[in-house]
């Protein structure tokens, strides 16, 4: 057992590290820093500076365009990128879309796609939950009835995060509904927004902001070359790509940078003759917050390990906790910025861009509380808590 | 970075794991209890067969130069059969001091000992006024002669009434709570001036009260100068804790996870129903992170930076503190009625768990420890 990386990870760790200091844009940093999210230029420009560099697929192969590392360069990657307050590379391009059409897709759809799927100059997004189906995915109803060379594409897809940028949607749909089983009868398609019959709709969350949308397909014709792989093999793929994605779930890395932003703005805001860093109350839940942080880091790690040695084939029963844990402590450090901005998380800003209206309170005050609102998504998405339970408890403790 | 056990640490994981279960299931512990010193000499000598006492000994003192890994290995199998021997204040704690502030003659006869099976030692450092603060430490030391002469009054020693010699710190210079000044010293608890009151503790281990009253004493090491080793020890044994309190949570998990699937009522496994399966989930996830923090304790244990070193100590404790209330008053819980009884196990690894959370220093105080370092500084 040994915590310390080799010199040579040390050294790619420095060579990222620096990277990303001297290439992520001054304003992206400052946007994701601030906890006020990124526009879509600044994710496209920063895929394209990765892309350039190699970089924005860490988990690729080689042969597609990856930077072929194993599974410590890839964790050294993730832990810095969120450590250096920048994005991380455009997760439905990247890490949802790609693998299903390089491990999946035919060679003309590789040729086709990954591309402009690796520099995000074309941007996906994901056509997976419906109004009736969230948790429990594979009940899904969109419908594609095959009618010669194309799909006919009818149903309603939700949440649908970024599809007000997107050039494309990857989607689930029901292909077979009479299979035996629902998760049978289910295909991925990729559909081109620009079809008609595809509106977006936007959806406001309760922090104010527009992240997810819906999106109806009505009568949408898709070419039947946008199939992926076999009609009615779509839940498999989908499933592989829950799978895809164990190491960087728990976001320690942008927990780390969290909380030391906790400490920096804390030690700013006055509090009787000193700061806030000087009640030990605060502290003290300062301290427990790392501590859980720095057990959730240490579980990562002895996946990663696991993954290193074994190639992780068979997932580590830790794994499970990753995802479950990681959402619980995300969400206490936005409340943990509640307690820093204190009554200054009262005033809601115009939200006008440029606007000259001087901030009431601190600069950074504002995106306090939409922040932490904002955070109650965590727990929900990409199977929420109640459903990481639900895995543990059948997956790993057998009731 | 790898969180892999070797070859011969898997090898002493299987052998530790095979001994307990042959020798140490509950009904024979009941027994153990029940024997003069409150344990069993008869397993001591086991141990002492299967090389277990020889683990953190140097090979040129007949050991086996294992490493704090090694020791997590031990006390974790040791705490999924919450094992009652002296093993920590003899061994890991034995082992720490013997390696930091003992001569070599003092080492290599006392080492010889304990790897035999011969001697058992207790560590009597904890004072009534002291609470956890480590450097807190009244009992005074007197040259006399080539010797020492010991008086003060030691509280909480572990195993104190069973030891064959103790460890005592007391001080020779400096006010009750000054960094220098403060010696380790062997002491004969046979010897005069030396009373000890054995008495029981909560998790059915003994504990003792040892008042010195000008005991004779044999100074470790050549000058009493011993804080930054008994700091030291502490941060080896309180990861050694957190390894037995992992096993401890394993085993509580393991009993809890088997009755529910087992124990019906409306007609169906309790087990089946989801308001108990998410509970016994977020145990799963506490002993998970339990786990974590007890490996990183015992690769952090022998940092040579004490800032680092106890930095990652404490950490670990206050997790290993939260899982054991959190995972242990679940199994109490989910267990029901029967949790509560003297007869069934679960109630004595959440007692045990209980303990461990207010040995060497509870999780208010490792938060508190934290905090004078500026947090874990990540």
């Amino acid at each position: 057992m040994d915590l310390e990386f080799t010199a040579e990870e040390k050294a790619f760790r420095d060579e990222v590290r620096t990277f990303i200091r001297e290439n992520l844009p001054e304003g992206t940093r400052t946007r994701m820093k601030e906890g006020r999210g990124t526009t879509k230029a600044d994710m496209v420009d920063w895929m394209k500076i990765l892309a350039a560099k190699g970089w924005s697929a860490p988990r690729w192969p080689k042969e597609y365009g990856g930077p072929g590392w194993n599974a410590i360069q890839q964790y050294i990657f993730t832990e810095e990128i969120q450590l250096g307050h920048a994005p991380d590379p455009q997760g439905f391009n990247i890490s949802m879309v790609g693998p299903v059409i390089y491990t999946f897709g035919n060679d003309e759809q590789k040729k086709r796609f990954l591309p402009s799927i690796l520099d995000c100059s074309v941007w996906w997004c994901q056509g997976f939950s419906e109004p009736g189906a969230g948790s429990d995915l594979a009940s899904l109803k969109t419908r594609a009835v095959r009618d010669g060379d194309h799909y006919i594409v009818n149903g309603q897809k939700t949440w649908t995060t970024f599809a007000q940028h997107a050039d494309w949607i990857f989607c689930l749909v029901r292909t077979d509904p009479d299979a035996p089983k629902k998760q049978m009868g289910i295909s991925y398609l990729l559909i081109d927004m620009k079809t008609p019959g595809v509106e977006v709709r936007p959806i406001q969350t309760i922090d104010g902001g527009v992240e997810v949308n819906e999106v109806f397909l009505t009568d949408v014709k898709v070419p039947v070359e946008n199939l992926v792989g076999e009609e009615n093999r779509g839940w498999d793929y989908a499933k592989f790509l829950l799978g895809n994605e164990r190491i960087g779930i728990a976001r320690v890395g942008a927990s780390k940078a969290k909380l030391r932003r906790v400490k920096e703005l804390a030690a700013s805001v006055p509090l009787g003759a000193g700061t806030l860093m000087d009640d030990p109350r605060f502290r003290s839940k300062v301290w427990e917050t790392e501590v859980e942080l720095k057990a959730l880091e240490m579980t990562q790690l002895r996946v990663l390990s696991d993954i290193a040695i074994r190639g992780g084939k068979k997932p580590h029963p830790a794994s499970s906790v990753l995802k479950l844990k990681g959402s619980e402590i995300q969400q206490s450090i936005t409340h943990l910025l509640m307690d820093v901005v204190g009554p200054y998380a009262i005033p809601k800003s115009d939200g006008v861009e440029g606007s000259n209206e001087p901030s009431v309170g601190p600069d950074w005050a504002d995106a306090i509380a939409p922040g932490y609102f904002n955070y109650r998504k965590v727990s929900i998405y990409g199977g929420s808590s109640e459903v990481q339970k639900g895995i543990i408890a059948k997956a790993i403790l057998g009731l | 970075m790898d969180f892999e056990l070797s070859e011969e640490q898997q090898l002493l994981k299987d052998m530790v794991g095979r001994f307990m279960q042959d020798r140490y299931d509950f009904e024979k512990r009941k027994g153990y209890m029940k024997e003069p010193a409150g344990f069993s000499d008869e397993i001591w000598a086991a141990y002492a067969e299967q090389g277990l006492l020889a683990v953190p000994f140097a090979e040129e003192d007949g050991g086996i130069g294992g490493g704090p890994v090694d020791l997590m290995i031990v006390m974790e199998e040791m705490g999924k059969a919450l094992a009652l021997e002296p093993y920590l204040s003899t061994v890991v704690i034995g082992g720490s001091i013997l390696r930091t502030t003992a001569t070599a003659a003092q080492r290599s006869a006392l080492a010889e000992e304990i790897i035999g099976g011969a001697c058992k030692l207790a560590f009597a450092h904890a004072e009534p006024k002291a609470r956890y603060d480590l450097a807190f430490v009244e009992t005074k030391a007197e040259q006399a002669g080539a010797g020492w002469t010991l008086t003060g009054v030691k509280t909480l020693v572990m195993y104190g009434g069973a030891a064959d010699k103790l460890i005592v710190s007391a001080r020779v210079s400096g006010g009750a709570t000054d960094e220098a000044g403060v010696g380790l010293f062997l002491v004969d608890p046979k010897a005069a001036g030396v009373a000890i009151r054995d008495y029981p503790t909560q998790d059915g281990l003994r504990a003792a009260e040892v008042t010195l009253s000008g005991a004779e004493a044999e100074l470790l090491g050549e000058t009493p100068d011993a804080m930054a080793a008994i700091r030291q020890a502490s941060d080896e044994a309180i990861a050694a804790l957190c390894a037995e309190a992992a096993g401890a949570l394993g085993k509580s998990l393991d009993l809890t996870v088997a009755y529910i699937k087992e124990r019906e009522q409306f007609g169906r496994a309790i087990g089946s129903f989801q308001g108990l399966q998410f509970q016994a989930s977020e145990m799963f996830v506490e002993l998970e992170l339990a786990r974590s923090m007890m490996m990183y304790a015992a690769m952090a244990s022998r940092d040579p930076d004490p800032q680092e070193r106890s930095r990652a100590v404490s950490a670990a404790k206050v997790q290993i503190g939260r899982s054991a209330k959190r995972l242990g008053e679940k199994s109490i819980q989910l267990h029901g009625g029967v949790g509560m009884t003297m007869e069934y196990s679960i109630g004595h690894y959440f007692k045990r768990l209980s303990i461990i959370d207010r040995t060497l220093g509870d999780t208010d105080h490792h938060l508190a420890q934290l905090d004078a370092v500026g947090g874990m500084a990540a």
